[in-house]
């Protein structure tokens, strides 16, 4: 049985905007990404979104609904309550482009600095051998769909200082250097970048990254938490501080 | 008056349109040859539709099963193809895959081991032995994460969010692309003296699909436009196994991976109705008794496959002759059970993304309860027809790969098949592309007068009062297609489908998108449309010319394999009044050696009786 729900949708752009009510009738087993479609299709041609997959694989229609950062083909309309009013808006941490369209650019920019994976020789026989236990954890960051929410809902970033200067490079790209830190073909050595230039130590593990990750990645536990400890070995080691001292 | 001198220029040597698999993959590949390589796409990076891809990417390299090679990998691909497959195509890419894969750990995807510590296998459909290098169920995000990753570091130019409109010409040559932002809604001039072109297929035009917004057959329609030939259109293939229930997610995929690890299929009497379908070609390596299918699970090698792992034309056939039957699922589907196979925690282990899936989209425990499924418009065989080992067009210094290309995979597609092919033939359209630009002498220029009749056919759409709504369109198109042009067809359903398609060209002609330019979905939308359209228009077309069913086309009234048939494609091409052209024309002969291979028995191809020779 179809029921009619209240959205409300912001509609603007760069320059500022304003909420808009839409009155949509909701399908059994729809999510809110249907509802938005329905919207565009029916009484906003021009509704900007972005969307690929609606399964929950691509991360591209990240947006706020309710105040909480979330995927809309992921979050089904009958985890609100019959009567409640949806609102759906940007990413707050993002440049708005329209609508419900952010400029996301930022973290492209952020993945290009990254240095490359920069694997050991092959094995005699042309192949690499790796453990399934000792990829594991590495698989685990793989599974990023970078949707960004993340990186959306860390104040660090909220506050922009993070993104000005590029001081601090967000969760998911600290998940993706973890990935490359603990892979085990890899050469490169990262840790001075890490604290230097990825700003490893301005995380202060409120976990609010790992709250909002729609892989259930465990941001903080797996990924930063570790590579500040790497950091804290390199760099703040009492006795190797002593013998760098007394030795050069 | 438009002022083509105003319209933003950017130069590359070649512009890649499409950032899945096929596209980085040759944009990496021209960039490693030191040429300036543009990538335009209509999504963000890493958004493709290859990230939903499951399964794995076949490649024989026998980590799992010694027995395997690429004599059997082509055999078997040339089966499923139903040996309509470009013989050559299906060798360069039975050969070249393993290595393909092992380039992509090289620059970083982390694959599942096997207990030697070498990339694990799974079994797939079609397959004979376990061949699908695969990351649990989600091998194609790790495709295009590391394809991306390599390629940031590449030196390409990454144009993301800008949509391709037009191949520009000089004369007959390629000279650049007419593209839009998405975001402005500024047109964009690419000068370049090559076109990769890798966008994917046309899954858009029906009603129940696996593709996202993105699969509206542009690169077949650009093509098309610019005079090249499209081949094999007629072979759409529905998956077996999509979701139908809720409604909002009917089409979504559910891997075939489900069936590699035992899952079976049920109708409503609680019957694995798979052993009433095997096909005559199957029936001496399928099981014919569920006692002897689990046996093959448990890894006996002297037991036959089970009759769920067929290929996917004949599965999905299978599922819509249930429902037909009355032997469905309450919302139309069969079951699909992986639950009483495999303890929850492995379930949960193998397949992950299948889980988590079901369990947010439908509220289905797939660790307690049995899946509802039926096909789904997965895959495009058919596309644009292409030099097998160079990737060229027709048209000079146009270029194809993946699938929005013919001939790979003839009229069926093995699972698994599509993430290689990716690999294999986006790293042969990049070399091609690059030795076609480096034997030209001059650069081509782009002409102003095709560049300001694009825009304003683009513009049009905006500017006119009023008109069709374009969402409206669409629905009418994947109605017709849905109805018409199904998984099952008929000549009278065929031509009613190509009479309707020919009214809604009329009304596209008229389409009119509300709002301005900037970031404007129903002006997007319109646009798409005229891809969708010359791509719905050559499946239907390609359809009716062929009598026989083959593969993933069947048609009720000519049942079965011709024996003629199987020696022609259907090529599709702009005639020149702009009307489309359609022709039988005969099929690209294979190696004497390679049709030995694919004909041989088993048995007498791995004794080394037939094959022996074939380097």
């Amino acid at each position: 049985m179809a029921t009619k729900r209240t959205f409300r949708v912001w509609r603007g752009d760069a320059k500022g905007g304003a909420f808009a009510e839409f009155q949509v009738s909701v399908d059994p087993g729809m999510v809110v990404l249907d509802v938005l479609h329905r919207i565009q299709a029916q009484q906003a041609n021009d509704l900007a979104l972005r969307w690929n997959c609606k399964a929950g694989k691509c991360g591209s229609c990240s947006m706020e609904i309710n105040g909480k950062p979330k995927l809309a083909c992921m979050t089904r309309m009958n985890s609100f309550g019959e009567s409640e009013t949806i609102t759906v808006q940007p990413l707050k941490t993002f440049p708005v482009m329209k609508d419900l369209v952010t400029d996301v650019s930022w973290n492209y920019e952020q993945n290009r600095r990254i240095p490359k994976f920069q694997p050991r020789p092959r094995d005699p026989d042309g192949k690499y051998r790796m453990y399934q236990e000792d990829v594991d954890r590495v698989q685990e960051f793989r599974k990023c769909i970078e949707c960004f929410l993340c990186q959306d809902v860390c104040h660090i970033l909220r506050d922009r200082h993070g993104r000005d200067g590029n001081a601090f490079v967000g969760p998911r790209f600290l998940v993706r250097l973890a990935s490359l830190e603990m892979h085990p073909l890899d050469t490169a050595d990262r840790i001075p970048a890490i604290r230097d230039e990825f700003g490893s130590g301005l995380c202060n593990i409120t976990k609010c990254c790992t709250e909002v990750c729609p892989e259930h990645i465990r941001i903080t536990d797996n990924a930063i938490i570790p590579l500040k400890e790497r950091v804290v070995d390199r760099f703040y080691d009492p006795i190797a501080m002593l013998m760098r001292k007394l030795f050069g | 008056m438009l002022n083509v001198s105003e319209i933003q220029t950017i130069d590359h040597d070649v512009v890649v349109v499409g950032a899945g698999g096929a596209g980085l993959r040759a944009a990496i590949e021209c960039s490693a040859r030191k040429l300036s390589t543009g990538v335009v796409s209509k999504s963000l990076l890493g958004k493709a539709h290859t990230v939903m891809a499951e399964g794995g990417m076949a490649a024989a390299m026998g980590n799992v099963d010694a027995r395997d090679n690429w004599k059997v990998h082509f055999r078997d691909t040339m089966r499923g193809g139903k040996f309509l497959n470009d013989w050559r195509m299906a060798e360069l890419h039975a050969k070249q895959a393993p290595a393909r894969v092992q380039e992509l750990e090289e620059w970083g995807a982390v694959f599942d081991r096997t207990r030697d510590g070498l990339i694990s296998q799974r079994n797939f459909g079609g397959h004979r032995y376990p061949r699908l290098a695969h990351v649990g169920d989600r091998t194609g995000l790790e495709l295009i994460r590391t394809l991306q990753d390599h390629g940031v570091h590449s030196g390409i130019s990454f144009h993301m969010e800008c949509t391709g409109l037009e191949i520009l010409k000089d004369g007959e040559r390629v000279a650049g692309l007419l593209a839009y932002w998405r975001e402005t809604g500024r047109f964009v001039i690419f000068r370049c003296k090559a076109v990769i072109l890798a966008t994917g297929g046309g899954g858009k035009a029906w009603p129940v699909t696996s593709n996202s917004w993105e699969y509206t057959g542009d690169g077949v329609a650009m093509a098309y436009n610019a005079g090249a030939e499209l081949m094999d259109l007629e072979f759409t293939q529905f998956h077996p196994t999509g979701m139908v229930w809720p409604l909002s997610v009917r089409g979504i995929l559910v891997t075939e991976g489900v069936r590699g690890d035992g899952g079976v299929l049920k109708n409503n009497k609680g019957e694995r109705f798979m052993f009433n379908y095997i096909s005559e070609r199957f029936a001496p390596e399928t099981a014919d008794t569920v006692e002897e299918a689990d046996r093959w699970l448990k890894g006996d090698k002297t037991a036959r496959r089970p009759p769920e792992l067929l290929t996917r034309d004949e599965v999905a056939r299978a599922i819509t002759a249930e429902v037909k039957a009355g032997r469905g699922s309450p919302h139309g589907g069969v079951f699909l059970d992986i639950a009483s196979r495999l303890p929850a925690e492995t379930i949960k282990r193998k397949l992950p993304s299948m889980y988590h899936q079901f369990m947010e989209l439908a509220e289905v425990d797939i660790t307690k309860e049995p899946m509802e499924v039926g096909p789904t418009l997965h895959y495009f065989m058919g596309g644009i027809r292409v030099d097998p080992d160079s990737q060229m067009s027709l048209v000079p210094g146009l270029f194809g790969a993946g699938e929005c290309t013919a001939g790979m995979h003839g009229a069926n597609r093995l699972g698994g098949n599509s993430l290689s092919d990716l690999v294999v033939f986006g790293k042969l359209a990049g070399e091609g592309a690059a030795a076609y630009v480096g034997q030209l002498a001059a650069s081509p220029r782009v002409q102003e007068s095709q560049i300001a009749a694009a825009v304003r056919a683009a513009t049009d759409i905006l500017n006119r009062e009023q008109g069709a709504n374009p969402y409206v369109l669409h629905e009418k198109l994947q109605e017709t297609m849905g109805k018409g042009v199904g998984i099952v067809r008929v000549k009278e359903e065929l031509e009613t489908a190509l009479a309707e398609i020919a009214e809604l060209k009329k009304e596209a002609e008229t389409l009119k998108a509300p709002g301005a330019s900037q970031y404007n979905p129903g002006w997007h939308e319109a646009l798409a449309m005229r891809s969708l359209l010359v791509t719905a228009e050559a499946v239907a077309r390609s359809a009716l010319m062929r009598e026989e069913s083959r593969g993933a086309h069947t048609r009720l009234d000519h049942p079965g394999e011709s024996k003629e048939w199987v020696s022609f494609n259907c090529v599709v091409k702009r005639g020149p009044d702009g009307d489309m052209q359609i022709e039988k024309r005969p099929k690209r002969p294979g190696a004497p050696g390679l049709v030995a291979i694919a004909n041989a028995k088993i048995e007498d191809l791995e004794s080394g009786k037939v094959g022996a020779d074939v380097q």
